[in-house]
């Protein structure tokens, strides 16, 4: 199947190196202590944050760091086809893990001992790139929660078809399967935190995926930052003196 | 969904957005480009001796927020304080918590803290009033003062050395809360002040601002310390008391008078407007919302619709440019 039209067009008719609409909201969750929508074009996750809090489970208290859990699922009606997913799968397991991991590493543990951090992020619509959705919309859930961070992660995927390095797979790219790449980064502190890629890729093509996801997670930075900085101008001024 | 969450019509929407507006504009000629959010980089003027305090980390020789909020500097020190975050406790706050757990010689409440917070039996006055050691038959005793789930008032008397907070209730204000309801907000909403407790006569209710952001209404009751009476002369009450019907004195404790319930409601709304808005949550903003919709002879339910939030945030832009005036 033909990926990439001659006149340089994909299936949706971006670009290959043009990401899909970015759109976030925050504060989509009342009784959460932080909470926002992303979307990526038509991927549409939602992300809450409740603590740190008290711990649930005394055994799992860490007397130096805060524990931080994760949470990922997909509603039944987020795909195509309408299915009851089991809960714990190993998909979603999987991601809950990948999404834990990479907020681990920019979250300030140390500061918050004796407590945990619930992350809890739901996938409502499907279409390609959740996994880089659920962590950007973590991302600004935490944030939203007043969490210290060391910097922003943020994620985003490319993917190589018909020899053309493509940004931001959508769900008809991503299950071509080509090879998907999934980045994570600190954009301040130009750190990779994720990285992960099915299938094979040779060694010189691989870095100019990679180099593409990159510059993705970065405009998905500005973006994100861009809305917290309005979100935080607004609680200061309504707030007042 | 957090904030306004309310269908304007076609003249609230303007009308709701100029307010804002002008909100801003008030807010932003005092403080302009002090917002940061995670890793943006504070200036700092003179290099040397920088303190960094809360919200900061060092990067590269530069200083780096680590949240999302407003750049403070006191002297050399900088730091972010963080608008939405949870309740970050300090030693003579007042708060109100709920009761999660009675554990042995003590209570765990909920306080809206990254733990919950300890109030050990010994750190409270006893409901007779006596000063004494306090017993094994204390302890068996403990859910008759506080129970599951109840609503309680204390202040922070400090982290111990396994970091856990701890509280004390050594007065009469403090302790179980009663009649009326708990409303949960945001805690920077809440500005330390020196009176955190408020005796709304006219209208007969107590309104207790939590620091943490839980804030009581409810009805009044009067604080008296029985410490001053007389030992013989309450054992001589007690005695009275145990005579007559105990059900006929139950009814009457347990019954609050409508006109009262309706003043609760009503200011207790005044509080969801403010905080739906983001304002600061003062006693004098919550009464005058109060009144303005009493003015207005609004319904009680009336007052979580879209025209009193309007009417609210115009008149609070209204105040605001008042008070920049005067000023000026």
């Amino acid at each position: 199947m033909e990926y990439v039209s001659p006149e340089g067009l994909r299936l949706d008719g971006r670009r290959p190196m043009e990401m899909r609409q970015l759109r976030a909201e925050i504060g989509a969750v009342a009784k959460a202590d932080g909470s926002a929508v992303f979307e990526m074009g038509n991927t549409k996750v939602i992300a809450a944050v409740y603590g740190p809090r008290e711990v649930q489970n005394r055994s799992q208290q860490m007397n130096d760091q805060a524990l931080v859990r994760c949470e990922y699922s997909m509603a039944n009606f987020s795909t195509g086809d309408r299915r009851r997913k089991p809960k714990g799968d190993r998909r979603s397991t999987e991601i809950s893990l990948v999404i834990r991991q990479s907020m681990e590493a920019c979250i300030l543990t140390h500061l918050m001992p004796r407590s945990q951090i619930d992350i809890f992020v739901q996938v409502l619509q499907a279409d390609g790139g959740t996994r880089s959705a659920c962590i950007n919309a973590a991302t600004l859930a935490l944030a939203d929660a007043g969490i210290p961070m060391r910097d922003l992660v943020t994620s985003c995927s490319a993917g190589y078809l018909n020899t053309t390095p493509l940004l931001d797979l959508n769900y008809v790219e991503d299950s071509a399967g080509g090879p998907d790449v999934t980045v994570g980064i600190l954009s301040k502190l130009d750190n990779v935190t994720l990285l992960q890629m099915d299938a094979k890729l040779p060694m010189d093509t691989f870095e100019n995926v990679m180099q593409l996801a990159i510059e993705g997670c970065k405009a998905v930075a500005n973006y994100i930052r861009e809305v917290l900085q309005e979100n935080t101008k607004q609680l200061e001024y309504r707030r007042g003196v | 969904m957090r904030g306004i969450q309310l269908s304007l019509n076609q003249t609230q929407k303007p009308r709701l957005e100029r307010a804002l507006e002008r909100l801003e504009s008030l807010s932003s000629k005092s403080n302009p480009n002090a917002s940061v959010t995670v890793a943006d980089t504070i200036p700092v003027n003179y290099e040397d001796g920088v303190l960094k305090g809360h919200g900061t980390s060092e990067l590269d020789g530069q200083v780096v927020a680590t949240l999302c909020g407003v750049v403070e500097r006191v002297n050399k020190l900088v730091y972010v304080r963080a608008l939405r975050a949870r309740y970050k406790p300090e030693v003579g706050d007042i708060i109100v918590g709920r009761v999660m757990e009675v554990a042995p010689k003590r209570w765990r409440l909920e306080i809206n803290f990254s733990q919950d917070a300890v109030l050990m039996l010994s750190s409270m006055n006893l409901p007779d009033g006596v000063q004494r050691r306090r017993t094994a038959v204390d302890e068996l005793n403990m859910r008759t003062i506080f129970e599951e789930n109840d609503v309680i008032c204390a202040e922070v008397r400090g982290f111990q050395h396994d970091g856990s907070l701890h509280l004390q209730a050594r007065s009469q204000k403090y302790g179980k809360l009663e009649r009326g309801q708990l409303l949960t907000i945001s805690p920077y909403l809440v500005k330390r002040r020196k009176q955190h407790f408020h005796h709304l006569e006219q209208y007969g209710i107590d309104l207790v601002l939590g620091c943490n952001g839980f804030i009581w209404v409810g009805e009044h009751v009067e604080a008296k310390d029985d410490m001053v009476e007389d030992q013989a002369n309450k054992s001589e009450q007690q005695n009275s008391k145990s005579t007559s019907s105990p059900n006929l004195e139950e009814q009457e404790q347990t019954y609050t008078p409508l006109e009262i319930r309706q003043n609760i409601c009503r200011t207790a709304n005044a509080v969801r407007v403010l905080s739906n808005l983001g304002f600061n949550i003062t006693v004098e903003a919550i009464m005058e919302t109060v009144n303005l919709s009493s003015t207005l002879n609004l319904d009680i339910h009336e007052m979580l619709g879209a025209e009193f939030c309007v009417l609210t945030a115009e008149r609070e832009a209204e105040r605001r440019s008042m008070l920049t005036k005067r000023k000026g």
